[in-house]
């Protein structure tokens, strides 16, 4: 059978992040389904949440721990990651599609001489063959993707995997091994956080504004309703070539791919690239005056109306209702 | 310096897509073909880097069929000295991508490299790391600002909610992203000059395919939802259904 299975888990600021625990349920469940196990590893200087790895079915962890890898290195991480997959002979990587994961992920299939399919939604076995299902096209068309090699490295989309509590968790074997003389050709010095508090690719709720928002100055409109939400801000493309808001705030074919629960759409009409970047979300909300639009196709409510009216109006509402 | 830049030939970003017949590629019928959005950030910064130097050139390498060549004049156009096809008239995956630039990198000898951080076709983002490890160079990904100081780069790049600042050297591979800079319009003159530029075309190193299409189809399509109502007095509705039936908030 099968040889075993590595989850690779990304840590910020030495905590590991929610779609690390969905890498390692993925893991620990496919795993199981080709009768095999699974470990997970985490590079980093001190990570703060080691232990609440048991919940999630991986009864084993390597920690590849050197102060100089607290940050992100692609050279210094995937020399780490690398040396542990051939001392222990995984045949299947996981990681998650984040920055992170789609810079490191391709560099270990070529030094493990694996295939490497990044941005998964779905995993499928049919016989021993791992099909992976991920969208092109900005998420116009799927792709069934089948790995010819022996050795597979995969990513999965954030929020798509759910990190899995097991039933019966046992205390995960914690594997702290110190890595000396760390490759660090290329390494992250310092991060500058965005002015945005969430950041889309990641949230579970977004808030988007398109140019019905009439110009920068009315976006504060989109951040009010985005905070009452705990939702991040996003925005169409025609806004952000307008220089109203930031690129790394666009959702669609030149933006980001999301797939949060919730996408309120407001003063955004639907275009193709727009949709295809958005419409995989689970529920979405249209606010537009034009009721022809055709982000109302694809919408699960709408309110066809003036949004300088309805926003704030809704603003207060979910206020009202979270009190 | 010899500066490589790869681009890539992709349908337009508005285009309807089709399944073709073959259950596994898009229908080509009726599909304009552009150059790949981020690929022209990679083009301008190409530029930008010669122009700054004040020496060197800048080779456009395409992989595809004839019809790349649309695609390598436009970047010709733009103020790039010369162009590459790699023919191949068949789908490779990314690593048969990467392993025939890597090859025709490592023949022209560059030390730097430019491409946009994926192609909108396939969405894989692989292909500039790929690249990189099979030459063993550096490689910076997503990047959005650069500056290079002799073999020194301090870079740039976008990653979930800011940007990581990040210290590497040359030989490498960079990655362009929106915002990186402004790509220039082909002047006249400049799309005169790209006629009489020259395109060498060579055949693309080959490969074993680590991975395989096995179908493509169009996903589930949404059905339209409900319009709850024309003005504010829709609001609490709206959000009773997003709490009771959607239970979202």
């Amino acid at each position: 059978m099968a040889n075993k299975i590595l989850a690779v888990l990304e840590q910020r600021e030495g905590i590991i992040k929610r779609s690390g625990f969905e890498a390692a349920s993925t893991a620990a469940k496919l795993a199981k389904d080709l009768h095999t196990s699974a470990e997970a590893v985490v590079v980093g200087d001190a990570i703060s949440n080691l232990n609440d790895i048991s919940k999630y079915g991986i009864q084993k962890i390597f920690h590849l721990k050197n102060s100089g890898l607290a940050n992100y290195s692609s050279s210094g991480y995937t020399e780490a990651i690398n040396n542990l997959v051939k001392e222990a002979n995984y045949d299947i990587l996981i990681l998650s599609n984040t920055a992170l994961g789609k810079d490191l992920a391709p560099r270990l299939s070529i030094k493990l001489d694996a295939g490497c399919v990044v941005d998964c939604i779905k995993l499928n076995l049919s016989g021993n063959d791992l099909i992976l299902t991920r969208p092109a096209y900005a998420g116009k068309a799927l792709i069934d993707v089948k790995l010819l090699s022996n050795k597979k490295v995969i990513t999965l989309r954030p929020n798509v995997f759910k990190a899995q509590v097991a039933e019966s968790p046992a205390p995960a074997e914690i594997v702290v091994k110190e890595i000396s003389g760390v490759n660090l050709k290329s390494k992250v010095t310092s991060f500058k956080k965005s002015e945005g508090k969430l950041d889309v690719a990641e949230a579970d709720i977004i808030v988007s504004g398109g140019r019905g928002m009439k110009g920068p100055e009315n976006f504060h409109l989109i951040e009010e309703l985005a905070e009452a939400l705990g939702a991040a801000v996003g925005a169409s493309r025609a806004v952000v070539d307008a220089g109203w808001r930031p690129h790394s705030e666009q959702v669609g074919q030149t933006g980001k791919t999301v797939s949060p629960t919730l996408y309120v759409a407001c003063g955004i009409s639907g275009a193709i690239q727009h949709l295809a970047g958005m419409s995989s979300s689970k529920y979405i909300v249209a606010v537009n005056k034009d009721k022809d639009a055709p982000i109302f196709n694809v919408a699960d409510y709408g309110i066809t109306g003036d949004l300088f009216e309805i926003i704030p109006a809704f603003t207060n509402e979910i206020k009202k209702v979270k009190q | 310096m010899k500066i490589v830049v790869c681009v890539s030939h992709v349908p337009d970003t508005a285009t309807r897509i089709k399944v073709g017949s073959d259950g596994k590629t898009i229908d080509p019928t009726g599909v304009t073909y552009i150059i790949n959005p981020y690929d022209e950030y990679a083009v301008e910064e190409a530029l930008k880097t010669k122009e700054k130097l004040s020496t060197g050139e800048v080779i456009v390498v395409t992989l595809g069929s004839e019809n790349g060549k649309e695609t390598i004049r436009k970047a010709l156009a733009m103020g790039v000295d010369s162009g590459v096809l790699l023919k191949d008239d068949n789908q490779r995956d990314s690593f048969g991508i990467a392993k025939a630039l890597a090859e025709e990198i490592k023949a022209q000898g560059s030390q730097l490299v430019f491409m946009g951080k994926q192609s909108v076709d396939y969405d894989n983002s692989i292909v500039g790391q790929l690249t990189a490890e099979l030459l063993d160079f550096n490689c910076v990904t997503v990047c959005v600002k650069l500056e290079i100081n002799g073999e020194n780069i301090i870079a740039e790049r976008e990653i979930e909610g800011g940007r990581e600042i990040v210290e590497t050297s040359l030989p490498a591979v960079i990655t362009c992203q929106k915002g990186l800079n402004e790509p220039r319009y082909a002047s006249l003159k400049g799309i005169m000059a790209a006629k009489k530029k020259t395109i060498e075309e060579k055949s693309a190193a080959s490969y074993t395919p680590t991975s395989e299409v096995v179908g493509m189809y169009l996903p589930a399509g949404k059905q339209p939802g409900r319009i709850v109502g024309s003005d504010a007095s829709a609001v609490p509705e709206l959000v009773r259904l997003l709490k009771e039936e959607a239970k979202v908030i």
